[in-house]
């Protein structure tokens, strides 16, 4: 492998973080309150799990796509991949986020309440520490494929280490193909198994 | 406690009840769901010192009754007072806070040690920590579990009958005018639950409160009720002390005492 070579899957790398880190943490800062809202508002249930599913279910190179004539959050570049990065993994912290806090024992949550808990410590001293592990499983499960899919932020100029791959095709160069999956590939299991062990680490009771 | 100063207490207690009004009172209290009657017209007060049984069969509206009490549920019509207040004017939040509850699941708090689940009320209303401390280890002994022992550990590690003392001693812990149980011994094998009975019997004698006890138990009410209110498909159909109730002639009272008569002898 040359220095050019390396040099270019550093910096690549980098961006795939960048965008993976970004578009998490949005989809998060999102998704999170948006499922806790869900767990108030029953009505408002199957429109929001809806959007979230209908999402996902774009194929992700049509999803960007899509997001290219759209003014403000379209275009060209990093910034439409973000966006479409967030809405895709948006259903998997929602579905979790509301399983999680409904899943809490209904026996935990009615002496709560009977002991004069009000609605906001309820929500933080109770139902969040008690769904975390839940939430935090659909937050992995989210960024592992969060990883994998912004590789195709590089078809519309998003960057990352799809630019590698897109490149490979486009030359049938295998190398070119290689350097950019393979780290994807280990950004995707380093991820996983960190996320995994806070997971255990929130294991309640 | 020596048993006689304790029953000087508890007569102290009663003589007190004579000239405060009722702790807790129904005063026409119905509740229904949709065209459903789950609670009709119950005209009922609880003075203050007496465990009121609150008897009956599923479905015949005693745990509707009793969450009534604390504001889960209002009335659908007429009202319930606590300290001469109906439940609707009060806080929410602070009416909750004056009266303790227990359930037949308890619904201790997984996340927390027994510590942290006793002393949750306490620190709610913002006590310092030496004081919850305190107070956490008086109620834990108060409920037969060594605090040494007890304290530091979470629900899942222990048995049924000690998650239930637990259960209590949380209920107990900020000094609650009012004590409301929910068939609270029901799930756990009959030697333990004749152990929190026993428990049961020598916290009243050492701090005299209030309570309300829903059972559908009648050997359970009449070992620890000091009346036994009889409610039949929302209506209450009899208002007695247990020695009374032993001799009543209503059908839905006979049903309850052949509970008691039936023996291994009598097939």
């Amino acid at each position: 492998m040359n220095a050019g070579l390396a040099g270019e899957i550093a910096q690549l790398t980098l961006e795939h973080l960048i965008l993976v880190v970004v578009s998490m943490a949005i989809a998060i800062a999102v998704a999170v309150p948006a499922g806790i809202l869900i767990t108030r508002r029953t009505a408002w249930r199957p429109w929001v799990l809806g959007f979230g599913s209908v999402m996902q279910t774009i194929p992700s190179l049509a999803l960007f796509g899509f997001l290219i004539p759209v003014p403000l959050i379209g275009g060209i570049g990093k910034r439409t991949a973000i966006v479409a990065l967030v809405l895709y993994a948006l259903l998997p912290i929602l579905r979790n986020t509301l399983v999680g806090i409904v899943g809490v024992e209904a026996a935990v949550r009615e002496s709560a309440v009977a002991m004069g808990m009000t609605g906001r410590q309820l929500l933080w001293r109770v139902e969040m520490p008690l769904a975390a592990r839940t939430i935090l499983a659909g937050i992995r499960v989210a960024t592992v494929t969060t990883i994998g899919t912004a590789t195709i932020a590089a078809a519309i100029g998003g960057g990352g280490l799809g630019v590698f791959i897109f490149r490979g095709i486009a030359s049938v160069d295998t190398t070119q193909i290689l350097a950019g999956a393979v780290p994807a590939a280990c950004i995707a299991l380093a991820a996983d198994g960190a996320l995994g062990l806070l997971e255990r680490r929130w294991a309640v009771g | 406690m020596p048993r006689a100063m304790a029953r000087r207490n508890l007569a102290f207690r009663r003589e007190l009840a004579d000239r405060v009004s009722a702790v807790v009172e129904f005063r026409a209290a119905s509740y229904r769901i949709g065209e459903r009657e789950i609670l009709k017209n119950l005209t009922l007060s609880v003075e203050p010192g007496e465990t009121l049984v609150l008897l009956g069969r599923s479905g015949s509206g005693k745990t509707t009754a009793l969450k009534m009490v604390n504001g889960l549920l209002f009335p659908s019509a007429g009202e319930v007072l606590v300290d001469g207040m109906p439940t609707t004017a009060w806080d929410a939040v602070r009416l909750k806070r004056r009266i303790g509850y227990v359930i037949q699941e308890i619904g201790l708090f997984p996340h927390y040690t027994v510590a942290q689940n006793v002393g949750l009320v306490p620190q709610l209303e913002r006590w310092d920590a030496p004081r919850i401390r305190a107070r956490v280890d008086e109620l834990l002994r108060q409920v037969g579990l060594d605090p040494d022992q007890f304290a530091a550990r979470y629900p899942a590690q222990l048995s049924g009958g000690q998650r239930q003392r637990v259960g209590v001693a949380r209920a107990l812990a900020a000094d609650p005018s009012v004590l409301l149980f929910d068939e609270p011994f029901g799930a756990v094998d009959p030697v333990t639950r004749l152990d929190l009975q026993k428990q049961f019997l020598a916290l009243r004698r050492e701090l005299g409160k209030t309570s309300i006890f829903v059972t559908h138990d009648v050997r359970e009410a009449l070992m620890l009720a000091t009346r036994i209110a009889l409610l039949r498909d929302g209506v209450l159909e009899l208002l007695a002390p247990p020695r009374q109730f032993l001799n009543a002639i209503g059908d839905e009272a006979r049903a309850f005492l052949e509970c008691l008569d039936w023996r291994v002898d009598a097939t």
